[in-house]
């Protein structure tokens, strides 16, 4: 086999097995969920992130539309801080509130966003400030506990 | 201030652990000669060729090449002196993945910048010299062993070394091959100039075209002179390897015990 | 004393590790030659990668599909298909048909190289066989298997697809969703690529070191060619729990 032969089976065989990487990177992962084009960020502080990770989908009526990029701890208010990083184009009032929601009953946690009614939006840099915290499981059995105890007739002491 | 002699050997013992294969051994090869190195099997003949081309190092003395030591640590001098050295091993060595023309223009192109159509012009010479030309597109597993040995002695000559060594060149060569490659290594010599060292046991060739012979047995030099000479010897290991005696110097039985005893004879 | 040659052989192994990686830049200089075997280190193990795969996501929509319906998680067969290939079945079988068909092949080569002095001879004629002989299949070896892996994985997922989607008659819209959804292309894919270029490195080298170091006999080569595919294999193996360990169990 000439040299030109080897080199052009060798030029397929490579372009073959990007082409598998290009398709495990499109179709069979998220690579295609990244927005080309600009975000800009948002901060939200939580009295309890509970399992919320970085990287996490930031959904609006159920719309991935960002990402959460960072999270820390606020040492003054000792209230998580995350930062959100929102696609350009998609503005948010000034009012918008923030959930840390579950996908499924047991799924990873992600941030929806509630719009509000104001005339303004939130620009970068801007904080939401109302938020409401994740639902942590043993928080809600002991409630529910106590509930049950101070209810008329309940467990006899 | 050219050195008569190309290569010097000087006083060169080498072994393995236990085993001493050369012992103080001192040899001078002069340019333009043939010389053949002889001796039984395992006298360490190969071993030198080894030696020379730095394959080795030797536990005592020194090998010189044109005037300078050769040391196998110095990568960058001993890979100029092998490019002055052509080496033909004992069945070719040839690069079996590559045609004869590939495998003649190797040194050529890993070693010039000539231009292609030069290295074809000098390849197709090398191959005319031993008369393979026309073989130039076969592959060595076409070759028969003879052919095979002529085309690796076109690949040695490739860059016009001043030094060409023969390991075993005649072993189990058909009578006209023999005579082939006996004919082309002295021609060879004659026509460029170089020095050549022929390590062999075969002694009728080797008297033929040899200008000067060394016998070495047990890592010694038992023998040395012009072919007459060595022919006219005396010494009795010299005699029993020229005349090939069966018993002598070097006994005919390995040893052993007592013959009566290992049959279970009582005596 | 075993214990001491075993140092030593691991020892001197390492120095042909090191003379290895220094060399290759010659096989960046002698681009032909790299080519030329990648060609017969990538292009030959084609068709067995190419079959192992899709035999390999055959098995894992069937199987995957058994249990998933169970917890009635049936949709979730194609993120489990892809995450089961691209993270480890993937890079994992690759590397073991790798060291069977390309590191028997090149220990081989190399040990009959060697049995004919054809490596003596390139010494004397000052060429250094390491950097023409040895570097050019290193670097081959390198480039070769995570193409080879990725191979593997896509055509398993597409082996997925046919038995989940076109034979079992699971939603194709979730199937690619789902995966879409879970299969994280840096943490994922990513990682299943670094995987299989350090099993490249493992593989090509053991099988290289092998070749290098046989005995020069019938019997040697053959040991040589065992000995490849016994520790190419072992070291698949063993690199995979670490790499794993390292990559996959911190939590993101």
């Amino acid at each position: 086999m000439g040299r030109k032969g080897i080199e052009t089976l060798v030029g397929l065989f490579v372009l073959l097995g990007l082409l598998a990487i290009v398709f495990l990177a499109l179709k069979a992962a998220n690579l295609a969920t990244f927005r080309v084009g600009g975000t800009y960020a948002i901060t939200a502080k939580f009295d309890n992130i509970g399992g919320l990770k970085v990287r996490a989908p930031v959904k609006s009526a159920g719309v991935t539309i960002g990402r959460v990029a960072a999270i820390s701890l606020d040492t003054v208010s000792y209230q998580g801080t995350v930062t959100m990083e929102l696609e350009q184009g998609v503005a948010f009032p000034t009012d918008t509130s923030a959930k840390i929601l579950t996908s499924g009953l047991l799924g990873d946690q992600y941030i929806g966003l509630v719009p509000g009614g104001s005339e303004q939006n939130l620009k970068p840099g801007d904080q939401i400030k109302m938020t409401q915290s994740a639902v942590v499981l043993e928080n809600l059995i002991s409630q529910f506990l106590y509930n049950k105890a101070a209810e008329p007739g309940g467990e006899q002491k | 201030m050219k050195n008569d002699n190309l290569v010097q050997i000087d006083r060169v013992t080498f072994g393995y652990d236990q085993r001493v294969i050369l012992s103080d051994i001192t040899m001078t090869f002069p340019r333009g000669k043939v010389i053949a190195i002889m001796g039984g099997s395992g006298c360490g003949k190969t071993t030198l060729l080894r030696l020379i081309g730095g394959t080795l190092t030797p536990q005592r003395g020194v090998v010189s090449f044109d005037g300078s030591p050769v040391n196998p640590r110095d990568r960058e001098s001993l890979y100029a002196l092998r490019r002055r050295v052509g080496m033909l091993f004992q069945f070719g060595a040839l690069f079996t993945d590559l045609t004869v023309f590939d495998n003649v223009a190797f040194p050529l192109r890993e070693h010039t910048t000539l231009p292609e159509p030069m290295i074809r012009d000098l390849v197709l010479m090398k191959l005319n010299a031993v008369g393979l030309r026309g073989a130039a597109q076969l592959k060595p597993a076409d070759l028969s062993g003879g052919m095979a040995r002529r085309v690796a002695l076109a690949r040695a000559i490739a860059l016009d070394p001043e030094l060409i060594m023969y390991d075993e060149p005649f072993a189990g060569l058909d009578p006209i091959s023999l005579g082939v490659a006996a004919n082309l290594i002295r021609r060879l010599n004659d026509a460029t100039g170089a020095t050549s060292l022929v390590v062999s046991h075969d002694v009728r060739e080797c008297f033929l075209i040899s200008d000067y012979v060394y016998v070495i047995s047990s890592g010694r030099i038992v023998g040395h002179g012009t072919p007459a000479e060595v022919q006219a010897s005396d010494d009795p290991e010299v005699r029993q390897f020229i005349d090939g005696e069966p018993d002598g110097p070097v006994k005919f039985h390995y040893p052993a015990g007592e013959y009566g005893a290992d049959l279970g004879l009582r005596s | 004393m075993w214990a001491l040659g075993l140092l030593r052989g691991l020892g001197h192994s390492a120095f042909f590790l090191v003379d290895l990686l220094r060399s290759l830049p010659w096989a960046l200089r002698r681009l032909f030659l790299t080519i030329a075997q990648i060609h017969s280190i990538g292009n030959y193990s084609l068709v067995i990668i190419a079959a192992s795969g899709l035999a390999v996501g055959f098995v894992l929509a069937l199987q995957g599909y058994y249990t998933l319906s169970r917890y009635g998680a049936a949709e979730s067969l194609g993120l489990l298909v892809a995450l089961s290939l691209v993270r480890e079945l993937g890079p994992v079988v690759t590397g073991l048909l790798f060291a069977g068909r390309a590191g028997t092949s090149l220990t081989a080569e190399i040990g009959l190289m060697k049995a004919g002095e054809q490596l003596a001879a390139m010494e004397m004629m000052a060429v250094d066989p390491k950097e023409r002989v040895l570097a050019p299949r290193f670097l081959a070896g390198i480039i070769a298997m995570p193409l080879l892996a990725a191979l593997f994985s896509a055509v398993g997922i597409l082996g997925g697809y046919v038995v989940g989607v076109l034979m079992i008659g699971i939603d194709p819209g979730a199937f690619w969703s789902q995966m879409q959804n879970g299969v994280d292309v840096w943490d994922d894919v990513g990682n299943g690529i670094v995987k299989s270029v350090v099993f490249g490195i493992a593989c090509t080298f053991v099988a290289l070191y092998q070749g290098y170091e046989a005995q020069a006999t019938p019997e040697g080569v053959a040991q040589a060619t065992t000995r490849t595919v016994v520790i190419s294999s072992l070291a698949v193996l063993g690199l995979d729990f670490v790499l794993t360990a390292l990559m996959f169990s911190a939590p993101r």
